[in-house]
Parts: structure tokens; C-alpha cells; sequence
């Protein structure tokens, strides 16, 4: 199968142009520099952003488990948080964001848009990562809950010490699924204008009509979310045996 | 006979339209045990889930030790502190170890430091030959040695009185004597209990109090010689006979 496919798309009749155009060894080797000088943006906001987003999204999902009426207008707020930012594309977002915070000229707010970019990229995965923790805690028997408060446990305390450890346990791989999706994510901050792995190949292209760069960069991403997806899986099928091991609690 | 360390007060309960309890009255003398025995939804757990506040009731009152804890203004935590609780499917904590299960309340609850709270744990374990086990998690253990656990869980800080809701339902019948076996020791040691049990025999020879509750209301009480031996009311007579024709008795 990957041989015939191999054999149509070097036996086509452009393939010679496009050889030249998107695999050029001579355009290849200068890309590597400034996309690995790119790609170092790429991983601060990958951390950045990956370590505030679950904050945030641990926050969110703690405030929609408390209970009682006074908190319905809390929990209200972070379901309909999570539910906008879950729905909206976001490019959107980030092209709203970069685009529309500098406009509003606020003085004291950055119009960085490594600042701006991280912001979006940060609102939109605490929102799906918000869903992760919900699940999890979710997926907590309330018999859990009652045997800590049984012992004298407050609220607070029955998630931090009993609830919360168990929840994200199980919501680990999930988790990690989404860091592998916002590293690949980041690359769309080049929108706004930072420079990251992305944008550096977008220069060349724009510089040389040749499109080789993208690939490179392309390639660096999908050598760089390997290792963790499969860590990823590796944790998951762990994960599993215990659970089945474990039983009903 | 000395004041009562659990008094219910014509407790009322409702879920809805369907009255669980009605108009329940009990007094629980201290260093006495109170056996409770029924047909399964005749109220007995949901008796005990009021005592620790884990329902709310709907009339009534509660009080432990001179203090009406069904009073809003009270603080359900520090009431249940006073109180232990064993679960019919023991409700360890499956992410802790024995050790860290039986210490999780004595160290963030009752503020023992740690070595305090270990050295006393040890010494529960010690006694129920559990020792070995102390640094096993749950799902490691019998479902008899996970109960023993979750007793000394609800007795490491020394509460007021133990609440046990058919704490060996759960397990299987060549399990359920070296449960018993430590609330007979409980009992030996003076401690103040109340239990829902269908294991009549246990119940018979530990009761000092026996009640039995058909829909919600307790019909027959007295010594275990006089509900057993000499039962007044039709219900219990009818109850007793089908339980000993099971073989039960």
C-alpha cells in the first residue's frame, strides 16, 4: 500500500517540481537553524501554558463541585466557561485576542503576542482540560466522599486528600493527550506575529517559494509529540490493569 | 443507668412521598451496645446516616452527648469527628496504604502529628494481627482484612460511639467471623455502638438493646432475651421465624 503510493506519487507528472519545492536538501539545511531557534518558543509555551492551563482547569472544576444554592451562580459561570471557550475554534479565539486586545489600546496591557497568543492557548485548553478533571472527579463513588466525611473531613479537605489523588489518576492520559495537542498548538501563535518554529519556516517560504521548510518543521513537531503519546498510551494501558485490579472501589 | 451518649428524638425522615422513619425514638447508654435488625428498607441504615449527618432530618432531633446536632447552627464536621462510622463495603481509601487510610483523620482531623498517629495505628493493627499489612494498599486485602481496616479506621480516634451499618453483608461467610470477632472484642473494651446487622446469632449474643424496625418505625425493643426469646409483636415473631427456618437463627 505505502509502496503504490509511493510509486503514484513519485511516478506523477509533477513530481519533479514538487520534489524540488517541498523535499530541496539545500533549503532543508538552512531551515534547521532558525526553526530549532523557532521551536524553543514552542516549548516555553508549551510549558507555560501547559502548567497554567491545568491550574486554571483544576480551579474550574473544584468550583463546580461545590455544593449547596449559594454556589449555584459559581457553578453556572465555570459551566458556561467551559462550554464557550470548548466551542470556539480557536484560531478564533487567538485572532480575537491578538488582534483585539492591542486595538482596545489599554494602558498597562501587553500587545505581545507571545503574551496574547499564550493567553488564548492557556483559555482554551483549561477549558477542555477543566472537562478531564470533572470527569475524574466525577468518576469518584460518592461512597468515597462519605467514608471521608464519615472521619471528620471538611469539603475541602475530602477533595484534596481523598476525592482529588483518585481523579487524576484516572484522568492522566487524558491529560497528556491535551499537552500533545497544545504543543502542536502552539505553532499557531505565528498568527500574530511571534516568531516560533512555524514562523520562521513561513519566512523562508514567503522568501524563496520553496516550501521545504514546512515539512522540516513539520517533521521536528511529529518527533517532538511521539515520545509522549506513547508514554501517553504506555500510562494508559497501565492504568487499565490497575483499575481492573482494583475493583469496585 | 448512665446518660445516653446517642438520643433520638421522634426522628422523622422522607424521601419524597415514601417515609423511611417515622417518629423514631432510641437512647443509647454509654459502654452499651444497640443491635438494630429489620427487613432490608426498614429504615436501619438511613437511622445511622442520620446519626452522622450524612442525611438530614426532617423532624425531630438528634443529640450526642447532651447536644442537639441536628441544630443548623452546629458544625456537621466536628460532630462526626466525635463519631465512627464502618460501611457495609468498607469505603477504604484505595489510592492510601492501610497505614495512611487509619491515619488520615487523626493527622488532618484531630492534628496528631505523624509519628503519633502511626504509633497508634500500629498498635490497633497489632491487636487484629494486621501489622504485616500495614503498608499495603486495599486492594491487597480480603474483604474481611479490608473491614478490620475500616474498624480500626473508625476507632483510632478514640469517638464517642461507633455507628456499624452491616459491616458483613459484604464479605463471605468464612470472612464474617474474624470481623465479628473485633466487635466482640469492641464490645469488651466498653465501647459504645450501634449496629444494623443480619447476622441474628452475633446479634443475639452481643445486644444489650435490640430494636426491630419494620417501615421506618421501631415496633419491638428490649434485651436480646426479650426480643429473641419472647418476641411480643406479630411482626417480629413472623420476621424471627422466617429468618430461623433460613437457617439464619
Amino acid at each position: 500500500m505505502a509502496a503504490v503510493l509511493f510509486f503514484v506519487v513519485t511516478g506523477s507528472p509533477g513530481w519533479p517540481v514538487t520534489r524540488k519545492t517541498f523535499f530541496s536538501a539545500h533549503y532543508a539545511g538552512e531551515i534547521v537553524g532558525p526553526a530549532l531557534r523557532g521551536l524553543e518558543l514552542n516549548l516555553e509555551l508549551l510549558l507555560v501554558c501547559g502548567v497554567s492551563a491545568l491550574a486554571l482547569a483544576l480551579l474550574l472544576a473544584w468550583l463546580r463541585t461545590l455544593r449547596g444554592p449559594v454556589f449555584l451562580p459559581v457553578r453556572m459561570l465555570t459551566a458556561a466557561y467551559v462550554d464557550f471557550f470548548r466551542g470556539m475554534p480557536l484560531i478564533v479565539l487567538l485572532l480575537i485576542i491578538v488582534f483585539g486586545v492591542p486595538g482596545l489600546q489599554l494602558t498597562g496591557v501587553t500587545n505581545d503576542p507571545i503574551i496574547l497568543g499564550g493567553a488564548a492557548l492557556t483559555i482554551n485548553y483549561s477549558a477542555y482540560m477543566a472537562e478531564d478533571f470533572r470527569v475524574g472527579i466525577e468518576s469518584v463513588h460518592p461512597s468515597q466522599r462519605a467514608a471521608a466525611r464519615a472521619i471528620g473531613l471538611t469539603h475541602g479537605q475530602t477533595m484534596r486528600f481523598v476525592v482529588l489523588p483518585q481523579a487524576i489518576r484516572r484522568v492522566v492520559p487524558a491529560l497528556i493527550n491535551d499537552l500533545v495537542s497544545l504543543q502542536k498548538d502552539t505553532g499557531l501563535v505565528y498568527i500574530g506575529g511571534a516568531i516560533d518554529a512555524v514562523a520562521a519556516a513561513h519566512i523562508q517560504a514567503a522568501a524563496s517559494f520553496n516550501y521545504t521548510s514546512y515539512v522540516v518543521v513539520g517533521l521536528m513537531f511529529v518527533l517532538l509529540t511521539v515520545p509522549v503519546t506513547r508514554y501517553a498510551d504506555w500510562l494508559t494501558r497501565r492504568m487499565d490493569r490497575q483499575r481492573t485490579q482494583g475493583g469496585t472501589v | 443507668m448512665t446518660a445516653p451518649v446517642l438520643r433520638f428524638e421522634s426522628v422523622r425522615k422522607a424521601f419524597g412521598e415514601q417515609v423511611i422513619l417515622d417518629d423514631v425514638s432510641l437512647s443509647v447508654p454509654e459502654h452499651s451496645v444497640t443491635v438494630l435488625i429489620g427487613a432490608s428498607g426498614s429504615g436501619k441504615s438511613t437511622l445511622l446516616r442520620c446519626a452522622n449527618l450524612l442525611e438530614e432530618i426532617d423532624d425531630g432531633a438528634i443529640w450526642l452527648d447532651g447536644e442537639d446536632v441536628t441544630d443548623p447552627r452546629v458544625d456537621a464536621d466536628s460532630v462526626r469527628r466525635r463519631i465512627g462510622v464502618v460501611f457495609q463495603a468498607y469505603n477504604l481509601f484505595p489510592h492510601l496504604n492501610v497505614l495512611d487510610n487509619i491515619t488520615l483523620g487523626p493527622r488532618r482531623v484531630h492534628g496528631v502529628p505523624r509519628a503519633e498517629a502511626e504509633r497508634r495505628a500500629m498498635e490497633l493493627l497489632d491487636r487484629l494481627g494486621l501489622a504485616a499489612k500495614a503498608k499495603e494498599y486495599p486492594d491487597r486485602l480480603s474483604g474481611g482484612q479490608q473491614q478490620r481496616v475500616a474498624l480500626v479506621r473508625a476507632i483510632v480516634s478514640e469517638p464517642r460511639v461507633l455507628l456499624l451499618d452491616e459491616i458483613t453483608a459484604a464479605l463471605d461467610p468464612e470472612l464474617v467471623t474474624e470481623v465479628l470477632a473485633v466487635v466482640r472484642d469492641l464490645k469488651e473494651q466498653g465501647r459504645t455502638m450501634v449496629l444494623a446487622t443480619h447476622e441474628m446469632a452475633f446479634a443475639r449474643d452481643v445486644a444489650d438493646q435490640v430494636c426491630f424496625l419494620a417501615d421506618g418505625v421501631i415496633l419491638e425493643r428490649g434485651t436480646s432475651a426479650q426480643v429473641f426469646g419472647d418476641p411480643q409483636h406479630e411482626r417480629t415473631r413472623r420476621f424471627l421465624s422466617r429468618l430461623s427456618e433460613a437457617g439464619r437463627l
